[in-house]
């Protein structure tokens, strides 16, 4: 592999990553705070592709459609969480409900795109601005892959600004670890859950509208993404962020070089590093062993 | 001195368990109230259907006047109930000043602030920037206390704080627990710890089984050896 290789590569890598972390941070998120495993959270991906795809037929313009895929994909998530969600938290049966009621929102998201966009797969092509591609030396990157990776780098930064710096960040901390106490202290927990659930299928909206210029944008899609962060997630711990910031990085790259080195198997790398890392592992890489208590 | 807060005929159930039958006590403003019971008996239980966090199926629960039954547990936090609870509970990965500050989501002002916390318990300000989970249990149970008082409660709901701590520490919350009644906190304290009880408290009930079996004056309850005997099984 020659130099000029490797780097091109671990752009193409880099940017993939960025959009999986944009997913399974949500996923995470959600998990971390609300003990919902939404398995749902890759039809947002999907619904943020066509909500971009609608903006952008109505007003030509790219930014809009990354603009409404986040807010509606974010408004749906917040509305589903309220109608659905929270009615089952807290029952004994809440685990298998959670994924009945969430697998149930994949069938009904998927028949809601084909009913209003059609079943034929559609395209959105590159904003103009970031249609071309940047020379390093020997070295072609496209400039829409590095804008993926400037702005998942951003929302990185502003994520960990929000949850390490600011009181809202601390609340959803604390509500991870116990979100009757936070209850008990004055928080509106109701409310810090809804906002989460939107903020979170927002940042999978986004990513659906910005991924739509490199994929297809089609009924189904959300299924593919949400494997592929579900292992993001079980690599990184499930409910950790930062864990899956490094996981969606790790499996980026192993499948950028993964499908050089082994193009047919390439696809079953990323789970041959998941069974690795649970074997090691089983709670994920960053997961806390909860230390003794002194007394 | 009128009541803050007014349990009235209350009865609360876990699923299909009945817990609480008919509970019925009040506690007067500036008051230590103090709730005995064994385990089981249904002190953590009362608690927990003040705050809403278990809601009375029937009765009232009063606070200053006005019936709070169906509020949210952060309502009767923001009206001015703050419990802390038995388990402690602390935010054990944030720091213990972030801890501190979480208890300010009642959003009330009053005597308490991080300097008055810090100045009363100097070993949270020692602490201040490290994880809270790495501090000993009783410097735990300190934090657990100095986190509702953050919000400047006006009826502060302590449920067994003497549980699992030294000698040493339990005096440490006996002159702590002295300091708040002095500063006119309302409180409504759960204990096994007879001593500690009437070293803090001005009336007394005990819950058996759900039920309450017995009330009055620390005067009265100190010469109650029957009582204790009975109930407490001293």
């Amino acid at each position: 592999m020659t130099f000029e290789i490797f780097i091109s590569q671990f752009f193409g890598g880099l940017s993939v990553a960025m959009l999986l972390f944009l997913v399974a941070s949500g996923l995470t998120l959600i998990f971390g705070v609300a003990k919902v495993f939404n398995f749902a959270h890759g039809s947002f991906y999907m619904l943020g592709a066509y909500f971009s795809y609608q903006a952008i037929s109505m007003f030509e313009n790219f930014w809009i459609g990354a603009v409404a895929a986040a807010l509606g994909a974010g408004l749906v998530g917040m509305l589903l969480e309220i109608c659905f969600i929270r009615r089952i938290a807290g029952r004994e049966e809440e685990g298998a409900f959670q994924i009945l009621l969430t697998y149930a929102f994949i069938l009904i998201l998927d028949d809601a795109v084909k009913y209003i966009w059609g079943p034929a797969y559609k395209t959105i092509s590159k904003p103009d601005s970031l249609a071309g591609s940047l020379d390093f030396g020997q070295v072609t990157i496209p400039t829409f892959n590095l804008f993926i990776i400037v702005l998942g780098l951003v929302i990185v930064v502003a994520a960990w600004y929000v949850l390490s710096r600011t009181k809202t960040g601390k609340i959803i901390q604390a509500a991870s670890t116990d979100t009757q106490m936070v209850g008990m202290l004055g928080v509106n927990v109701s409310l810090v859950m809804s906002l989460v659930f939107g903020v979170a299928t927002a940042m999978g909206g986004l990513a659906g509208a910005m991924a739509a210029p490199l994929r297809t944008v089609a009924p189904g899609s959300g299924v593919e993404v949400i494997i592929d962060s579900l292992i993001v997630v079980v690599i990184g711990g499930l409910g950790n962020f930062w864990g899956a910031l490094f996981a969606a990085l790790l499996i980026g790259e192993v499948n950028a070089f993964g499908i050089l080195w082994m193009p047919q198997w390439a696809s079953l790398l990323s789970f041959a590093v998941m069974i690795v890392v649970l074997i090691f592992k089983p709670k994920g890489l960053f997961s806390r062993e909860k230390g003794r208590k002194k007394i | 001195m009128h009541e803050t807060l007014l349990v009235q005929n209350i009865h609360s159930y876990y699923g299909k368990s009945h817990i609480l039958f008919d509970v019925n006590f009040s506690v007067k403003k500036g008051e230590t109230f103090c709730l005995m019971g064994r385990n089981g008996a249904g002190k953590t239980t009362t608690f927990k259907s003040i705050v809403m966090l278990v809601p009375p199926k029937e009765g009232k629960v009063i606070f200053n006047g006005k019936e709070i039954n169906g509020l949210k547990p952060y309502h009767a936090a923001r009206l001015g109930i703050g419990l802390v609870p038995e388990d402690r509970r602390i935010f054990g990965d944030l720091t213990v000043k972030d801890n501190l500050l979480l208890g300010t989501s009642s959003g009330r002002h009053g005597y308490w602030n991080l300097e008055q916390i810090y100045e009363y318990f100097p070993i949270l300000l020692d602490y201040q920037d490290k994880p809270a989970g790495t501090m000993s249990g009783g410097e735990q149970q300190m934090l657990t206390i100095a986190r509702t008082l953050m919000g400047n409660p006006e009826i502060l709901l302590l449920d067994e704080p003497t549980e699992g701590l030294s000698p040493v520490m339990v005096k440490v919350l006996k002159d702590l627990v002295l300091k708040i009644k002095e500063l006119g906190t309302t409180i409504l304290l759960s204990e096994q710890n007879i001593k500690f009880c009437m070293a803090v408290a001005d009336r007394v009930v005990i819950i058996d089984k759900g039920h309450i079996v017995y009330q009055a004056d620390v005067a009265s309850f100190r010469q109650d050896d029957d009582v204790k005997k009975k109930y407490l099984a001293v």
